[in-house]
């Protein structure tokens, strides 16, 4: 038999149904075009959650003090405690010619005022460069100016937010606030535009790095962030960090270095596993759909005994009457997967429509992966009926008992 | 041409077994016309799908030209109906959806012959039964009697030497009944190996050779006319 013929008896039985047909294509696009949104979704949130991190210019280090277990390594000995990093120790980062930008960080919480409103709210302790090295932008006034980071000075910078629930409408910049026990004058507000880096930009207090020392009473820094110079620079930068902070503190790597592409990395993975978990939810819905395609053939099956019957008296071989059946079940399955992928390609653009910004693009994988299920749970749930019919007594199917 | 040798075939209902082909020794000549009477029950179906190689004997032989055929696979039995045997049934068994003209080519279609080619074949044989403008009709859309001429084409497209027939007429009126008798004997006429079972006592006798049956068994075997010679 010829394939065009096969798919012309095939498709005649089908639409000699139309309802049955029609629920079963139903159900078969929906599975499909759920994999195709929920994959589409999964994707652009990954998009969105990378293209978020590459903004922050991707040649970032974070220098951490202690060591992290994950590093590998040997323990430390007994007695060996890691040592705390210090304003020195960012000092002598700037030696290297891959970094060039070194910011100190202190943070911490207390309760800023102005008059007589108050809020607690976090405190961060740095200097002039992580204007640069994270990409802030100001509002009003002007960032922390350069200056030695050892000066405690009394001056600040406040996120957006915090700016107006202190000051309302009033101008900030040159009036004096409380932050603890300490007065300081206020010198610029940051644009919530600015992005961050681990924390809320918008409702923080920025100080000098020496001034969130004596506030929070603490000698040793939080981190350090290291920008290179260039993406090209930054394994350098790495190794130079590390061989500058094991010079000073005494031949021990006691500093844990997270790199903003290994961050990128692990974030793209987990979405990535997210986007993978979902279509699997989704394809589950495929399942089901294929269950009906078999329990409709077999339905069918049982239906048109006669002209099984039939085809076999003329002579048709067991393998014939079930290639006939299976690619009823086969066109059903890939019509549905086509109909479900136009109908998720097309929801997913309508996400496009809604959310301006959001990055929607449905991955070839997901459409790939979409229509192989499609065919397999053509196959497989097509084939039981399929071999029922083949394996019918054509005596009994023809006596139409 | 066929020689049927103690065949037996039963089937277990229950707990009882029903004999419906009870050591049936028969031998047909290429050529021959034959009825098959008896009441409902005495296994005339059984002996004809027995024939057609639809059914297979618990024992017994069945040789065809000289060749044994009870041993044969599915694959082979499914050619050996195709190219040997025509069937027609009482309820026509055309299918629903298709044309008569389709229901025609369904043969052709199944070996794989262009639909070119097909159509070629099905216009002359339409034109034949003088069915040329029911070509593009459905199945209910057709006459008892039509739809019996439609299904006698369709066994007879593939030229297969023998013809077995259960009850043709029995779903048709008379005169659709002696129109559908008169076409396949003219086949006979032709040289196709003509088997018929019916009820109809006037259809049994037209028959050059008769055989009833009763409980399984062939209980009179008689003919008319002497044409077992051309074997
Ligand atoms: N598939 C079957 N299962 C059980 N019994 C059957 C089957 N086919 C035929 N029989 C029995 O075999 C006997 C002969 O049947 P059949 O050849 O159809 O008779 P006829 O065509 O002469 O009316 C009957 O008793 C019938 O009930
Ligand atoms: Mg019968």
């Amino acid at each position: 038999m010829r394939a065009s013929d096969n798919l012309q008896f095939s498709g005649r039985a089908l639409t000699a149904y139309p309802m049955r047909t029609g629920l079963i294509l139903l159900a078969m696009s929906i599975g499909v075009a759920s994999v195709i949104i929920l994959t589409t979704l999964g994707e652009g949130a990954r998009q969105y959650v990378v293209g978020q991190f590459q903004m922050l210019g991707s040649h970032l280090l974070f220098v951490l003090p202690g060591r992290t277990e994950t590093t590998g390594g040997l323990p430390p000995l007994l007695g060996t405690s890691p040592r705390d990093l210090t304003i020195d120790d960012a000092l002598a980062l700037k030696r290297s010619r891959s970094v060039q930008y070194v910011s100190p960080n202190v943070t911490g919480a207390a309760p800023v005022s102005y008059g007589a409103r108050e809020r607690e709210v976090m405190v961060f302790g740095t200097n002039n460069e992580l204007f640069d090295a994270v990409e802030l932008k100001i509002l009003k006034g002007q960032f922390l100016p350069e200056a030695d980071p050892r000066d405690a000075v009394s001056i600040s910078v406040l996120g957006e937010t915090l700016a107006k629930e202190l000051f309302g409408k009033k101008h900030p910049v040159g009036e004096w606030i409380r932050v603890g026990d300490h007065r300081f004058r206020v010198i610029g507000v940051l644009s919530s535009e600015g992005q961050s880096i681990g924390m809320d930009m918008k409702d923080v207090v920025i100080i000098p790095v020496a001034s969130a020392q004596s506030l929070f009473n603490i000698p040793s820094l939080y981190r350090i962030i290291v920008k290179a110079r260039s993406k090209e620079a930054l394994d350098q930068a790495e190794k130079d960090v590390i061989k500058i902070i094991r010079a000073r503190h005494d031949g021990d790597d006691d500093v844990t270095i997270l790199r903003q592409d290994a961050l990128l990395k692990t974030f793209d993975g987990i979405l990535k596993t997210l986007t993978w978990a979902v279509a699997g939810v989704a394809a589950i819905s495929l399942i089901v759909a294929g269950i009906l395609i078999m329990n409709v053939m077999l339905v069918s099956v049982s239906q048109r005994k006669a002209e099984i019957g039939l085809l076999k008296a003329l002579g048709a071989p067991t393998r014939q009457v079930m290639t006939l059946f299976l690619s009823e079940a086969l066109m059903l399955s890939l019509a549905g997967g086509l109909i479900g992928l136009a109908l998720g390609l097309f929801s997913a653009k309508m996400v496009t429509f809604w959310i301006a910004d959001f990055p929607v693009q449905t991955p070839m994988w997901a459409i790939g992966a979409a229509l192989l299920v499609t065919v397999v749970t053509g196959l497989v749930f097509g084939s039981i009926p399929a071999r029922q019919a083949a394996k019918l007594n054509p005596v009994i199917a023809l006596s139409g008992k | 041409m066929i020689e049927l040798q103690d065949i037996c075939r039963s089937f277990v209902v229950g707990d009882e077994t029903v004999h419906a082909l009870d050591h049936v020794t028969l031998d047909i000549a290429k050529g021959e016309y034959i009825s098959i009477m008896g009441a409902s029950g005495s296994g005339k179906s059984t002996l004809l799908n027995m024939l057609g190689l639809l059914d297979e004997p618990n024992s017994g032989s069945y040789q065809f030209q000289g060749k044994e055929l009870t041993t044969l696979s599915e694959e082979k039995r499914a050619a050996f109906r195709r190219e040997n045997i025509g069937f027609i049934f009482q309820s026509f068994h055309l299918i629903p959806r298709l044309t008569a003209a389709g229901n025609l080519e369904l043969p052709l279609m199944l070996m794989g012959m262009s639909p070119a080619e097909r159509r070629k074949r099905s216009t002359k044989v339409l034109a034949d039964l003088g069915l040329s403008d029911r070509a593009h009709h459905l199945p209910k859309q057709l006459s008892g009697g039509q739809q019996q001429r439609v299904a006698i084409a369709r066994a007879m497209i593939l030229k297969p030497p023998m013809l077995l027939a259960d009850e043709p007429t029995g779903n048709l009126d008379t005169h659709s009944g002696t129109e559908v008798v008169k076409i396949l004997e003219a086949l006979n006429v032709s040289g196709i190996t003509l088997v018929v079972v019916t009820h109809d006592v006037a259809l049994g006798r037209r028959a050059h050779r008769r055989i009833r049956m009763l409980d399984g068994k062939i209980v009179q075997d008689e003919s008319s006319r002497s044409n077992e010679s051309a074997t």
